[in-house]
């Protein structure tokens, strides 16, 4: 009987550290084949963050630059702009990207970077240990909010496929989920016309997809699964937020320059 | 024959990165630095280049650590408290070995401070600045000259010793401007950069650039590694100028533009007969021991002169030989704080 | 019709594989692993209709899938 499903090629053949049910693995895999199928593997170099997403370079078959926390989107920004002719994305938990890394998510984001970024929201700190997130939702029990996420005190869950569709250098934008057959098909889709901006040198593209922390939730897999497709996906819709097929591309990218540079000096400069 | 043009010590840090190599530049405008991305803005899309105005000193630090992560030359600069915010990623840059250049034009502290000259980094600069207990190649100069030969030389250092390398002055020197002789780009064997990221092509090794490290040892061998190159720096990279140091009974320490203060009274010191000479570490990390030793060997009294509270003193302090005085006088930096060369000969009258 | 195999030294015994079965093929033993859970299994193997939406489900790759043209 031939094999229908296999491990994409991006992916090494390695267990992963993730918990039972954790759907990083998953994520992982859809972003691997993605990879296959546009054949960038081979000048794709990913950013990893910090978290549970760490160790990227265990799991991709693919150059790793390691950011410091939050800051993966400026890292990632350095290495396209230095290498325009590599495939970059950064892969970003909620913490990483919603709190610490604002600033740098916004920003290279309205820059229109040529760069994808998988945003993987769990609604919790999990690599420490389940502390409230800024996507925790509102009466959410976590390490840091024992009571309860409080609206009045800690704000409401940040909703970042939404905000960041707000601005101009965003060419697509999308939250996905895994957590039925029906919605990871559509995961891997939208992850493919993520993939597809990129490659095509068509701006920054960006999805969000939601998953699962059994761990830090105190549930089991199953629950936390239900979890999304209920409570989760009410708040956080899926959905397509922003897909501009017509965005301008960028001027032909220059080439990486090494080399002694042209001795031109600007005119202000008398010679004396 | 050399040209030789009139230029802004700022602008002189810039046409060196450019001659050096470097077509990335990450920034963010902070007084008294910005005439560097001001030009880099100007220049460097002329030739194919990217310049990039970062939403902050933290945003700036990572591109550059991603860009050097490719392999190309690539700088950010600031000053004070934007360096400040550049500790994380230098200490990331460290810790996964990326060579990167980054000026610190530096301002008076803490805090907001001001935007006068100050000498009061050097702490910061060369006893690791961000956490984890690293060091990064400091370069001190003195004059438009040393901004322009010494950016060049940081690109070399950073390439050979895979590590980010300071260029650290003050708006004395970033400011003035001065006639520059813009030398070529040194000829310096470079070792082929084997670690950048580039795409794992079929048959290639897979390239990581990381700072964690969680394997049993792992981390230990790692830090010992990164020590044995600091071992190596101190041994080969030290560099000082000596001035009138040979026949000096006292010999001033100083760095930056307050050498350059200092040497005027050294001047005025001599014409009143008295044997007064210089020893400006001119890299602050590596600290030229050796050279304090030396001197001291003959000649027993050290002034240390310094534009803070006292930061440098330390490192002479501990190379001296060990029946050598050694004298302070700081000025915390401050608007009005600058020494007049007649305040440094006073203190030399008073210590001679 | 279709077959998988689940290579019980990756399973870690979540259980979103039995949820993604429409025809409950697939559930988890009582048996410990080498990794110390209780990883999937299946029963009423011949009824498989090799859809692959378990695999797909699967966070950790343990099951591959095999299905007649």
């Amino acid at each position: 009987m031939p094999q229908v499903f296999k491990r994409p090629v991006s992916l090494k053949d390695v267990p992963t550290h993730f918990c039972p049910g954790c759907q990083h693995g998953t994520i992982h895999r859809l972003v691997a084949e993605a990879m296959d199928e546009f054949g960038v593997r081979e000048r794709t170099i990913g950013v990893a963050s910090v978290g549970c997403s760490v160790f990227l370079y265990g799991y991709f078959d693919v150059d790793v630059v390691e950011a410091p926390h939050g800051r993966a989107p400026a890292v990632a920004t350095g290495v396209k702009r230095a290498r325009p002719d590599s495939f970059v994305f950064t892969y970003q938990g909620d913490g990483d990207l919603a709190a610490i890394g604002t600033a740098e998510i916004i920003h290279a984001a309205n820059r229109g970077e040529d760069i994808t970024v998988i945003f993987v929201n769990n609604t919790t700190y999990g690599m420490t240990g389940g502390q409230m997130a800024p996507t925790t939702m509102v009466g959410q029990k976590t390490s840091t909010s024992p009571y309860g996420r409080d609206r009045a005190k800690d704000g409401s869950p940040i909703r970042m496929a939404e905000l960041l569709a707000q601005l101009g250098g965003v060419a697509f934008s999308a939250r996905v989920a895994v957590n039925t057959p029906k919605n990871l098909m559509d995961a891997k889709k939208q992850i493919m016309n993520a993939f597809r901006y990129q490659v095509e040198g068509k701006g920054f593209s960006f999805i969000e997809a939601l998953s699962t922390c059994p761990t830090a939730w105190g549930v089991t897999p199953i629950q936390a699964n239900e979890r999304i497709g209920g409570e989760l996906i009410e708040y956080f819709p899926l959905g397509v937020y922003k897909d501009t097929a017509q965005w301008k591309p960028r001027i032909a990218p220059p080439a990486p320059v090494e080399q002694p540079g042209a001795r031109a000096f600007p005119e202000f400069m008398n010679e004396i | 024959m050399s040209q030789r043009l009139f230029v802004k010590g700022n602008e002189a840090v810039a046409m060196a990165a450019i001659e050096a190599g470097c077509r990335y530049y990450f920034g963010y405008p902070i007084t008294p630095q910005s005439d560097i991305p001001e030009y880099l803005s100007r220049e460097l899309p002329k030739l194919n280049g990217e310049f990039i105005q970062a939403e902050s000193e933290v945003g700036a630090i990572n591109m550059l650590l991603g860009a050097s992560a490719t392999g190309v030359r690539a700088m950010t600069s600031s000053s004070s408290p934007g360096i400040s915010l550049k500790q994380e990623g230098i200490s990331y840059m460290a810790g996964s070995e990326l060579p990167g250049v980054i000026v610190n034009i530096s301002r008076s502290g803490p805090g907001l401070g001001g935007i006068d000259a100050s000498q009061a980094d050097y702490w910061q600069s060369v006893k690791g600045g961000g956490h984890g207990g690293y060091h990064i190649v400091v370069l001190a100069p003195a004059s438009v000259q040393e901004m322009y030969d010494l950016t060049m030389l940081a690109f070399d250092l950073a390439d050979i010793y895979r590590t980010p390398v300071m260029v650290l002055a003050d708006s004395v020197v970033g400011q003035m401007k001065e006639a520059l002789v813009p030398n070529p780009r040194p000829v310096t064997i470079l070792p082929e950069k084997a670690w950048r990221v580039r795409g794992r092509r079929e048959g290639t090794e897979q390239m990581i650039v990381k700072s964690l490290f969680l394997g049993d040892g792992e981390l230990e061998a790692h830090n010992w590694k990164l020590h044995g190159k600091y071992d190596v720096m101190k041994e080969n990279e030290c560099r000082q100028e000596l001035f009138m140091a040979d026949d000096a009974q006292l010999v001033i320490a100083a760095f930056g533009s307050v050498a350059r203060i200092a040497k005027t009274a050294i001047l005025m010191a001599r014409d009143a007969g008295m044997k007064v000479g210089l020893l400006r570490p001119i890299t602050l990390f590596p600290f030229p021991t050796k050279a304090f030793q030396e001197v001291t060997l003959r000649c027993k009294k050290i002034l240390d002169i310094e534009l803070n509270n006292g930061q440098m003193v330390d490192d002479v302090r501990l190379s001296v030989a060990r029946d050598a005085e050694v004298y302070f006088y700081g000025r915390p930096p401050g608007a009005g704080s600058l020494p007049v060369p007649e305040e440094l000969f006073e203190q030399i009258k008073k210590h001679y | 019709m279709g077959r998988i195999e689940i290579d019980e030294k990756r399973c870690k015994g979540c259980g979103l594989c039995t949820t993604a079965c429409h025809l409950k093929l697939i559930s988890l033993t009582r048996e410990i692993n080498v990794l110390g859970f209780t990883p999937a299994i299946t029963t009423n193997r011949e009824r498989c209709t090799g859809c692959a939406l378990c695999a797909r489900l699967c966070p950790d790759l343990a099951i591959t899938v095999f299905k007649d043209k």
